[in-house]
């Protein structure tokens, strides 16, 4: 049972106490309960308990159930403090079965030694630790801090990692006012593909005039390719809480919702406990903390739509409507839900603010680049060896993403494109492979940023296919309330077919070229104005392919 | 079951009334939650039980098949026991989950989007489940299956059957 904290001295007595539950005593095994379940982490894990209590082993060693471990393509993965010199790193196993577990428990767990096979391998050589896996080793885990860590699902162990000290600092040592400014100076951007400076759209509604405000996290995530909010809303709940609370402070609102994508069942049944263990916590609901703020939090789920990604479909959504954009302005920040002012963040901004604010804005300025600063959470897939998520500086090349920590193309076959920001994104050849990535560069190479998704393509894969497959995509999820989107993509989408089809004609790439411009000036929302950014890139840096195909 | 042989079946609308009841404070934005929640409950959205959603929401009900048709979760018709998803996401179809599609439209004998006669199972594709790491991958209901083969999906589908 949590006892309702109605103070900043009872949050930092519960800390201690939880520092001290959460101290590194015995052996602990760190099981990936999330994305890992897909292959097995499930049956890994009661495995684990059911050998556990038939040796009678339960009071020595702790299983911990976390959230995404970052090398999925290892999965299921497991870490382990065993005893023994090394008790404090952390050995990393992978592709660990059910009929492995009683030899992990006997050889590492009780006796500290390495298990070779379940090792990660890189140009030949075993690397037992996490803390040497280049993988993890040049990676800078900002959002991700506490994912893999800690159990999301248990309150304690967030707090022990001075979970909610950020929210008590803003409520009782800073204006809202000073809070924005924080935000503001850290230059953090929306994270959610669009990059607005985040302190200037809190900026915008705080200074909208109101007594109702509300606040919305975007966790529809609908870009193909993208898992990087479903990994910290399944694995770290309660920094995205944090982070919404102090945005309400700072914007003035007392009402949240969270809408999450209907594809994410694990992501709103911890949402839903985090929020419910918040609640008796007294960190939700009314004079939180003691300190006269009240605010609550709604989940509200989504029913299939990728445009409900877009704010304004997002709002319509959640007022129980189709979910069709509007023209904006009037931009959500003066008239949004149920024409009240609104604040719409994605959850990695949202998971960042804590972090910000306990830590400072001058901390994370020392990350990324001048324009970009701070980290973004890439989700690596497609034809790469370390698929999963990475989390690195801004300014970080592709080279190194896809090289170093992702461990380059399999089979030895030779990088084609890299696939950037979804269906809204465009694809970067090898001969941009050298780019400090941020919001601007990768614009002027013709991708976006986007959520972060990042697809690698080999030589194997045809980018005409490829440009086919994202518009198809699009003109299926076109909402269809604008003409230059709902027959711009349908076109655009015909012509692209037959193109790919071999029954493409000689001025079809004109047509393509002609169809995309309208779409993009045209239409209403960014669905249908980046919706020719795919074919728009591989024209740009393919147009051999495209020409082949038609000859 | 063609559709109008399926409008004309008997069905039980008590349970819809203890769904909305809930949502008495505000049913206009929790539409969509109701609607969940009577999918959940009997497998698909029968007319006549959205014909008593709106007698008890006053909500037209030109306005909920307005919704009930924009949302892909909704689906007016029965589905089978089993929801199979094979995501085309991105990362999936880089890695080939064209061919795993083929193959579950073979074994089951369905296009994408229909059920099996024998109303065991559904087909559809999903745009991306967020687990791409593992691609290509499909969903049987709330399980994940990662790293899909061809061989792999037939054995998978046989142990439901």
């Amino acid at each position: 049972m949590l006892k309702s904290l109605k103070s900043y001295d009872d949050l930092m007595a519960m800390r201690k106490l939880c520092e001290e539950k959460f101290k590194l005593h015995k052996a602990r095994v760190f099981i990936c309960m999330t994305g890992c379940r897909a292959l097995g982490a499930e049956e890994v894990y009661s495995e684990f308990k059911k050998q556990l209590k038939k040796q009678k082993l339960e009071s020595k060693v702790e299983i911990i159930e976390t959230g995404c471990q970052g090398l999925c393509a290892r999965a299921p993965v497991i870490t382990i403090n065993a005893p023994g010199v090394f008790f404090h790193r952390r050995i990393f196993y992978g592709r660990v079965t059910v009929d492995i577990v009683p030899e992990i428990i006997a050889s590492t767990i009780e006796k500290g030694q390495v298990i070779n096979k379940l090792c990660y391998v890189e140009a030949g050589k075993r690397i037992p630790y996490l803390k040497d896996i280049p993988f993890y080793s040049k990676q800078k885990k900002v959002v991700l801090r506490n994912c893999g860590v800690i159990d999301p699902n248990n309150v304690e162990q967030y707090i022990a990692k001075k979970g909610y000290e950020g929210l008590a600092k803003a409520l009782f040592n800073q204006k809202p006012e000073d809070i924005i400014n924080e935000v503001k100076i850290s230059g953090l951007r929306g994270r959610g593909g669009a990059g607005f400076p985040t302190g200037i759209k809190w900026e915008f509604c705080r200074k909208t005039k109101g007594d109702i405000k509300y606040l919305i996290c975007n966790a529809d995530e609908g870009d193909p390719g993208a898992f990087m909010d479903r990994a910290v809303l399944e694995g770290d709940p309660h920094a995205v809480i944090e982070g919404m609370l102090t945005a309400a402070y700072a914007i003035g609102s007392e009402k949240g919702f969270i809408y999450v994508r209907a594809e994410y069942p694990i992501a709103v049944k911890h949402l839903e406990k985090a929020i419910a263990q918040a609640r008796q916590l007294n960190l939700l609901g009314n004079n939180i903390l003691g300190s006269g703020f009240n605010f609550d939090l709604e989940i509200k789920m989504g029913a299939g739509a990728f445009v409900c990604g877009e704010e304004t479909a997002l709002i319509a959504s959640i007022e129980g409507k189709r979910g069709m954009p509007r023209s904006r302005p009037p931009f959500p920040v003066n008239s949004g839900l149920w024409n009240k002012p609104t604040n719409i963040n994605n959850v990695e901004t949202f998971a960042n603010i804590p972090i910000i604010i306990l830590n400072g804005s001058e901390w994370y300025k020392h990350f990324g680049t001048k324009k970009g600063t701070g980290t973004k959470i890439f989700a690596l897939a497609g034809k790469v060896k370390n698929t999963g998520l990475v989390e690195v500086p801004m300014g970080t090349t592709l080279r190194e993403i896809i090289f170093d920590i992702g461990g380059g193309i399999p089979g030895r076959r030779q990088f084609k494109a890299a696939q950037m920001g979804g269906p809204s994104g465009g694809c970067v050849p090898a001969e941009h492979l050298d780019l400090p990535i941020d919001y601007e560069t990768v614009k002027e190479v013709g991708a976006i940023m986007g959520s972060g998704g990042l697809v690698v393509m080999d030589e194997d894969t045809s980018m005409v296919e490829i440009a086919r497959y994202f518009m198809s995509f699009v003109q299926e999820e076109s909402c269809g309330k604008c003409v230059p989107c709902r027959i711009g993509t349908k076109r655009m989408l015909e012509v692209l077919t037959r193109i790919n089809e071999g029954n493409g004609s000689r001025n079809d790439v004109e047509k393509l070229k002609e169809l995309a411009y309208v779409t993009k000036t045209a239409s209403l929302c960014g669905l249908g104005q980046t919706a020719p950014n795919p074919v728009l890139s591989t024209v740009r840096y393919f147009m051999n392919e495209y020409e082949e195909l038609i000859n | 079951m063609k559709g109008k042989t399926i409008n004309r079946l008997k069905v039980d609308i008590k349970p819809v009334k203890k769904i909305v009841v809930n949502f008495d404070n505000d049913y206009e934005s929790n539409l969509i939650a109701i609607l969940q929640q009577t999918q959940d409950e009997y497998g698909y959205l029968p007319k006549q039980v959205l014909k008593e959603i709106s007698r008890l929401t006053d909500i037209p009900l030109a306005r909920i098949f307005g919704v009930v048709t924009f949302y892909s979760q909704f689906t007016l018709i029965p589905r089978g026991k089993h929801a199979i998803k094979v995501c085309s996401g991105t990362a999936c179809h880089v890695k080939g989950a064209d061919d795993v599609k083929q193959k579950m439209k073979e074994v089951l004998n369905v296009e994408e989007g229909q059920t099996t006669p024998d109303y065991k199972f559904t087909l559809e594709t999903v745009a991306c489940i967020g687990t791409c790491f593992l691609a290509p991958v499909m969903m049987i209901d709330e399980r994940y299956f990662g790293k899909l083969t061809t061989d792999k999906t037939v054995d998978i589908v046989e142990k439901y059957s």
